[in-house]
């Protein structure tokens, strides 16, 4: 259904916003090559300081989890409360722990 | 493609996916959708994104002619904006399953409409202001109630829009002033420009609700989040105090403040109203002749590029 | 006029006229991204002709304003290249203007950054910034459509044997030039005539774009005298402040 003129493939933005701070999913374009995605990432993305890194990834590179298995992946972890520190009863007057 | 009918869909897919609304969650492009639902914010995105393109030819008319360097940087900063706005809408548009080039073969085949008020001229410097007042202005109150909307993607590209919009409404209003403040010459223009887009902003926001059959739907879906005479009122409310504090007249007789302070205006002129939706406007040719030309201009670049990567496989070497 | 006004609106007017031609393309371009990209070298150049205009208008000291210069000389008081003046009769026109320009800000504004003179040292650091990033972008481009197709490659090819003319004055050297080099404020043009004629070299031979035979040069840009193209730029960009002398924008 889609037509034959060609935008190049999409991309997906990634942008750290302070050193040492994780990249966060900024959104989506279109590029034809590796130079021009990180180039219109840079032009689209960053017009307001919003970024000191940049990542772009070809969206059809990116592995994600189908709505039909997400329940098989994420609800295992529900009764695995063992993880967290608040499962633990500390003896009253413990302290640095 | 083929979109199903609202009855020929699984009822308890649909009764789950209602729940699933009505619990605030949001649907994400993977998520099952009634194909109604589909289709509905196939159709509102895109309309959405074509807006925000075309809306870049009524002030890109005065970009060449902005009497300031400064004037000039804003402008073009806010032309910009909207550009990126209808790239963040499109690629939102695009999670639906429909690639951006069909969006836009949509929209040069009329198949696909835009906001009317890009169809009005603008026809002197405080046309500029009066657009980021009151074109902006009723646009922000629309997106704002936007960014509660249930398809996740177009949620989260009306954030980002509504952050960056925060400076428009703002810097047009600053024209306005500056104009108010200026020669005879240059308050006739604002008043001018007021004239001319006050009614056009009235209906950006739609038809009266008892006229808005596809609401319904929208609103039980919550795409929509507020109707259409809901948001204008609030648009209203608070543009007229604006518009006295500078000593504009709003050019409506009818005009009324209410005992509970908000205001009753006059009837929209709904048959203008319909007449620039079917084409009927004083620029939609222009418009959508623009837009098509500049797309025809740019498929041998485009043609370039795919053919360089073909041959390059993505790889740009410079050094 | 002192010199070094002079000198100075050589560089603003650079700027100046090509962010004009920029603006002008605003929401032509070939996909919307780029129409964002383009936008955002013009809004680098209308922030460089402002700061360098303000900056005119100071060592001027007659009482105008950067805006006054900006939108109240006559024509053959402006002093940009005609390189710049060029209209955007294609993309691949663009582009080739916009690189051949790029890499001219990039030789002389390295060089400027040494100017005796502080605040131009400091103005041309700060737009060096943006003129790297300016290269960066066309030479892609350069090389990404001189090969691309065959149309592609043709329109870039006659995109060159149009502009090629107008790289000549670039590197014009006058009394002026000599004037600010001795005082350590200009440039010394020979030198970065080289350079540029090495990178251009280069990048041409990346793009597969020839260099015209002809060696015929137009000149007089840094004189004030242009192409036809300059008088209808001025039209457009003067007209509110011209036809109302009185209002404040």
């Amino acid at each position: 259904m889609n037509s034959k003129d060609n935008q190049g493939p999409l991309w997906e933005v990634f942008i750290q916003s302070k050193p040492g701070l994780p990249y966060k999913h900024a959104g989506s374009l279109h590029a034809y090559d590796k130079a021009m995605a990180i180039d219109n990432a840079r032009d689209v993305y960053t017009r307001r300081k919003e970024g000191v890194g940049l990542w772009v990834v070809p969206s059809d590179q990116i592995v994600s989890v189908q709505p039909k298995d997400a329940e098989a992946f994420f609800d295992p972890a529900d009764d695995k409360v063992y993880r967290h520190p608040t499962f633990y009863t500390m003896p009253e007057g413990a302290q640095h722990i | 493609m083929h979109f199903k009918k609202l009855e020929e869909e699984d009822p308890k897919k649909l009764e789950a996916f209602q729940a699933r609304i009505d619990a605030e969650e949001r649907i994400e492009p993977k998520d099952w959708m009634p194909d109604a639902y589909r289709y509905h914010n196939i159709r509102q995105i895109s309309q959405h994104a074509h807006s925000e393109v075309i809306g870049m030819q009524p002030e890109g008319n005065w970009l060449t002619r902005a009497p300031s360097l400064r004037s000039k940087k804003i402008l073009l900063a806010k032309i910009q904006d909207e550009a990126g706005h209808g790239l963040y809408l499109y690629c939102a548009a695009e999670t639906l399953g429909v690639s951006r080039d069909t969006y836009i073969q949509w929209l040069h085949e009329g198949k696909a409409k835009y906001s009317s008020i890009f169809n009005y001229p603008t026809l002197n410097w405080a046309d500029m202001g009066a657009i980021g007042w009151l074109v902006d202005g009723a646009a922000i109150v629309n997106q704002v109630s936007l960014t509660r909307t249930s398809y996740g993607p177009y949620a989260r590209a009306m954030v980002r829009i509504c952050k960056e919009e925060s400076f428009h409404q703002r810097q047009g209003y600053e024209i306005m002033t500056r104009m108010m403040n200026g020669t005879k010459e240059q308050r006739q223009m604002a008043q001018d420009a007021l004239d001319r887009f006050w009614w056009p902003s009235l209906m950006m926001f739609g038809p009266h609700d008892t006229d808005s059959p596809r609401s319904k739907l929208a609103l039980q879906w919550k795409i929509k989040r507020a109707t259409n005479d809901e948001l204008r009122q609030k648009f209203i409310d608070k543009t007229i105090p604006q518009a006295e504090l500078i000593g504009l007249k709003i050019p409506d007789p009818e005009l009324e403040l209410q005992a509970d302070g908000s205001y009753k205006t006059g009837e929209i002129n709904w048959e203008e109203f319909y007449n620039v939706i079917k084409g009927n406007g004083p620029c939609n040719r222009e418009r959508l002749a623009h837009h098509r030309e500049a797309h025809a201009r740019g498929a041998w670049v485009r043609k370039a590029c795919t053919a360089f990567n073909e041959k390059y496989k993505g790889e740009l070497v410079l050094n | 006029m002192k010199p070094i006004v002079k000198y100075i609106l050589r560089w603003a007017d650079d700027a100046l006229i090509m962010s004009h031609r920029l603006t002008e393309y605003c929401s032509h371009a070939p996909f919307l991204e780029e129409d964002l990209a383009i936008s955002n070298v013009a809004l680098d150049y209308l922030g460089q002709a402002e700061s360098l205009l303000n900056y005119a208008a100071q060592c001027d000291a007659s009482g105008k304003s950067g805006d006054d210069l900006a939108y109240r000389r006559q024509e053959h008081e402006y002093y940009n290249c005609q390189l710049v003046e060029q209209p955007n009769t294609d993309f691949a026109h663009i582009m080739v203007r916009q690189f051949l320009y790029d890499c001219y800000n990039e030789e002389t504004y390295t060089a400027l950054k040494h100017s005796s003179d502080q605040t131009l040292a400091a103005l041309a650091a700060k737009s060096l910034k943006e003129i790297n990033y300016h290269l960066k972008r066309s030479t892609e481009w350069m090389i990404r459509i001189g090969h691309g197709t065959e149309e592609s490659h043709t329109r870039m090819q006659s995109a060159v044997d149009t502009l090629w003319k107008y790289t000549g004055e670039l590197f014009e050297v006058d009394d002026l030039d000599r004037e600010m080099e001795a005082e350590k404020i200009g440039i010394h043009l020979p030198e970065a005539q080289k350079r540029w004629e090495r990178a251009v070299r280069t990048i041409f031979e990346k793009a597969n774009l020839q260099i015209p035979q002809s060696g015929y040069m137009v000149t007089g840009g840094r004189r004030g005298k242009h192409s036809e193209n300059m008088g209808y730029i001025l039209a457009q960009m003067q007209y509110l402040p011209r036809v109302y002398p009185d209002a404040v924008w």
